[in-house]
């Protein structure tokens, strides 16, 4: 195996993780055609963390991610993934990041070692037969290595997939939904893994649809329309939206007062939550009256101020986000 | 991205590796590499005849004689007439070869024999059924022959003046090669272009597209890996197939047409090499442009067709005009047929095959170097 000045050296790249985040990038855009699919998305990751990428379907989480590893060259923007040039030195990224997509794409005519073996190969590992081994025993799969990868179920994939993406011990792993699909333990313990990994200092960035995920998350970013909307931790975006929300529970069924708060002054939004129903308003004030005059009228309601949670931001901002190209046309 | 990454060796083997492991699974396109070379040279081989015999043929005889018997004889006895019956008259000759029942209809005129003996040089009627010019030319190529010798032995004693006087020289002609004019010689080694053409390229068509349709092709592009070790990487497992198909089409047009080897078979396998490699990166060129297999399979059919019929496999070469032999010479399997032939038949050596080897290289370089220009490294 040769080492050319750039390729991962355990010590250097530690060296490397004080001075550079996992990944800056500044200002991406890519079209499609006309579709412009991503609009000025700046990105900051530190060493060690795991990043959580939300947003609604056709935001841009994926081809966001595909720019990130090189498989996607932005229209404009620059930046550096682990201090490596997104533009330039695209090689160099590649051979330090470990890319997991959205659909299963590894050689289902392949058996798991054959599949292990290729990435090995690809990545021109040394000691590839024994990271092959290793690979094989933590996803505890020697007994089935001789099995045709097109034959494991949805969640043996999944975890068939990060053990490929980890063989070559990536710096910043690049995952696209990669819970999509998988049982709620099997989500447990892969999260749990990618714990166990940012521990070791290995960055992180994982696209979810799961609110449960996003929690997990040490940072957060929310894309809609291929823009940017909330960039933090939870508590960050929490805070940043200004949020307060009620939950108003004791009426039977709770869509009853929701479609009675509509429109109401201060409401920006009502979800309803099991039995209760929690309403948001950026307008503490106006809102507070609002439900002290529901409260009023119907004192078998009980209303309580509760903490704004991550799913109400969440809701509140991809209710909030227009499209781009719809505001433009309106401005 | 830097462009001039090293090119490794390690992950160049494990792309072939991969191709192999992936190939030997997939056991229909395991058969068609067995099957197709062979149903095509049994069916082409043994099918294809550009000196058609035995054609059915009706005669009107309006006059009997020992002339016109012996002349009736002498054409069946050519092997290129088949008598199969006779008319009452000239229309009903016009019906059967109306019908197709009949490709030729030789009409013996009344009082053909009185003529004849009487020296007035008298004509018989010979209708041929045109429509395909190649049926009926060398048949029709045979009459003269036939006219001269069939009634050589009846016109002899007072009759001998009027048998044709030999000409005042001679053409001697010399078949080389093919002696016998025996069109397998000819169909049979060019079967080898025409099958490798069709296989590599749709094969190798498949290969990249495939890898595309599947969405494996994002995860190879997040590798390291570089065009230039994919594209040969996957071309190498089916070097080896080719090579083996054109083993078995060697055996057969040994063993089962009695085609002779005249020439060097390393010659022949260096020749064939060269040809595969050249039609594989025409695979890899047309699947690094099409978006799908079906596509793919397309794009190689448009390939194929001018290869058949301009090649020189099907029709003469030299009987095209101009600007279709220079198509012609745009494409590998004109050369590899030349080179085919010529080893087999002709015994040539490295210097005789020279002039068609060089196009070949430059067909191969230019058309590989689109295919890796046009290989996308992105999914964009």
């Amino acid at each position: 195996m040769n080492s050319p000045p750039g390729t991962m050296q355990p010590a250097s790249s530690l060296a490397q993780g004080a001075a550079t985040p996992a990944i800056d990038v500044h200002g991406l855009n890519k079209h499609f055609g006309d579709k412009h699919v991503v609009r000025d998305v700046s990105l900051r990751v530190e060493r060690g963390e795991i990043f959580g990428f939300l947003g609604p379907n056709g935001s841009g989480k994926t081809t966001c991610i595909r720019m990130l590893c090189g498989l996607l060259t932005p229209d404009s923007g620059s930046g550096t993934c682990l201090g490596a040039d997104l533009l330039t030195e695209s090689a160099r990224i590649k051979r330090q990041v470990g890319y997991m997509t959205q659909r299963f794409s590894y050689w289902e005519d392949l058996t798991i070692r054959e599949n292990l073996d290729f990435v090995a190969r690809m990545y021109q590992m040394g000691g590839r037969a024994e990271a092959v081994e290793r690979a094989l025993e933590g996803l505890g799969l020697q007994d089935r290595a001789g099995q045709l990868a097109g034959t494991l179920s949805g969640g043996w994939k999944q975890r068939l997939a990060l053990a490929a993406a980890l063989l070559h011990q990536p710096q910043l792993l690049l995952l696209d939904e990669p819970t999509a699909g998988v049982d709620p333990s099997a989500r447990r313990d892969f999260w749990e893994e990618l714990h166990r990994l940012a521990a070791q200092g290995i960055s992180v960035l994982v696209s979810t649809h799961y609110m449960d995920e996003a929690e997990r998350c040490h940072k957060l970013a929310y894309i809609a329309w291929g823009t940017l909307l909330a960039q933090g931790t939870a508590a960050q975006i929490i805070a940043s939206l200004g949020l307060a929300t009620w939950s108003v529970s004791g009426s039977n069924p709770p869509s009853d007062i929701s479609a009675a708060l509509r429109g109401a002054p201060g409401v920006a939004q009502t979800v309803v939550f099991g039995t209760a129903l929690q309403v948001s308003g950026t307008d503490e004030v106006a809102l507070g009256a609002t439900l002290g005059k529901l409260g009023r009228d119907q004192p078998a309601l009980r209303i309580e101020r509760i903490d704004t949670r991550l799913e109400d931001a969440f809701i509140y901002l991809m209710s909030h986000a227009r499209d781009p190209a719809a505001q433009s046309a309106a401005a | 991205m830097n462009r001039f990454a090293h090119f490794s060796a390690v992950r160049w083997w494990g792309i072939v590796r991969k191709e192999f492991l992936q190939l030997r699974r997939d056991r229909l396109t395991f058969a068609m590499i067995v099957g197709i070379p062979l149903i095509q040279m049994a069916l082409f081989g043994y099918a294809i005849n550009t000196d058609p015999k035995h054609l059915p043929t009706a005669l009107i005889t309006a006059d009997r004689s020992e002339f016109t018997r012996s002349f009736v004889a002498a054409l069946g006895a050519s092997g290129y007439f088949d008598i199969r019956q006779t008319l009452p008259d000239e229309a009903a000759g016009r019906r059967a070869l109306a019908r197709g029942q009949v490709l030729f209809v030789l009409d013996i005129p009344a009082g053909f024999t009185r003529e004849l003996v009487t020296g007035r040089h008298p004509s018989l009627l010979m209708e041929a059924d045109a429509t395909d010019p190649v049926a009926v030319a060398t048949a029709l190529g045979a009459l003269q022959g036939i006219t001269q010798s069939a009634l050589r032995k009846d016109l002899t004693g007072p009759l001998a003046p009027l048998g044709q006087k030999p000409a005042a020289f001679d053409v001697q002609v010399h078949r080389l090669y093919n002696p016998e004019g025996d069109s397998q010689y000819n169909v049979v080694p060019g079967l080898m272009g025409v099958i490798l053409t069709m296989t590599m390229v749709i094969m190798t068509g498949l290969a990249i597209t495939r890898e595309r349709e599947r969405g494996t092709m994002e995860n190879l592009l997040a590798t390291p890996v570089l065009p230039i070790e994919v594209t040969t990487g996957k071309i190498i497992p089916y070097v080896a197939i080719g090579l083996f198909q054109a083993t078995i089409i060697v055996f057969a047009s040994r063993y089962l047409f009695g085609v002779p080897i005249a020439g060097s078979l390393v010659l022949l396998y260096g020749a064939a090499l060269l040809f595969i490699a050249a039609t594989l990166a025409v695979g890899i060129m047309l699947s690094s442009i099409a978006q799908n297999q079906l596509q793919a399979v397309q794009l190689s059919f448009f390939y194929f067709l001018p290869n058949i019929l301009l090649s020189g496999f099907m029709f003469p070469f030299f009987g095209m005009p101009g600007w279709a032999q220079t198509l012609g010479n745009l494409l590998p399997l004109t050369y590899f047929n030349r080179l085919v032939r010529a080893i087999l038949l002709k015994g040539a050596g490295f210097s005789d095959i020279w002039p068609q080897v060089w196009p070949m290289l430059i067909f191969m370089g230019v058309v590989m170097a689109v295919a890796v220009r046009f290989y996308r490294r992105t999914l964009d």
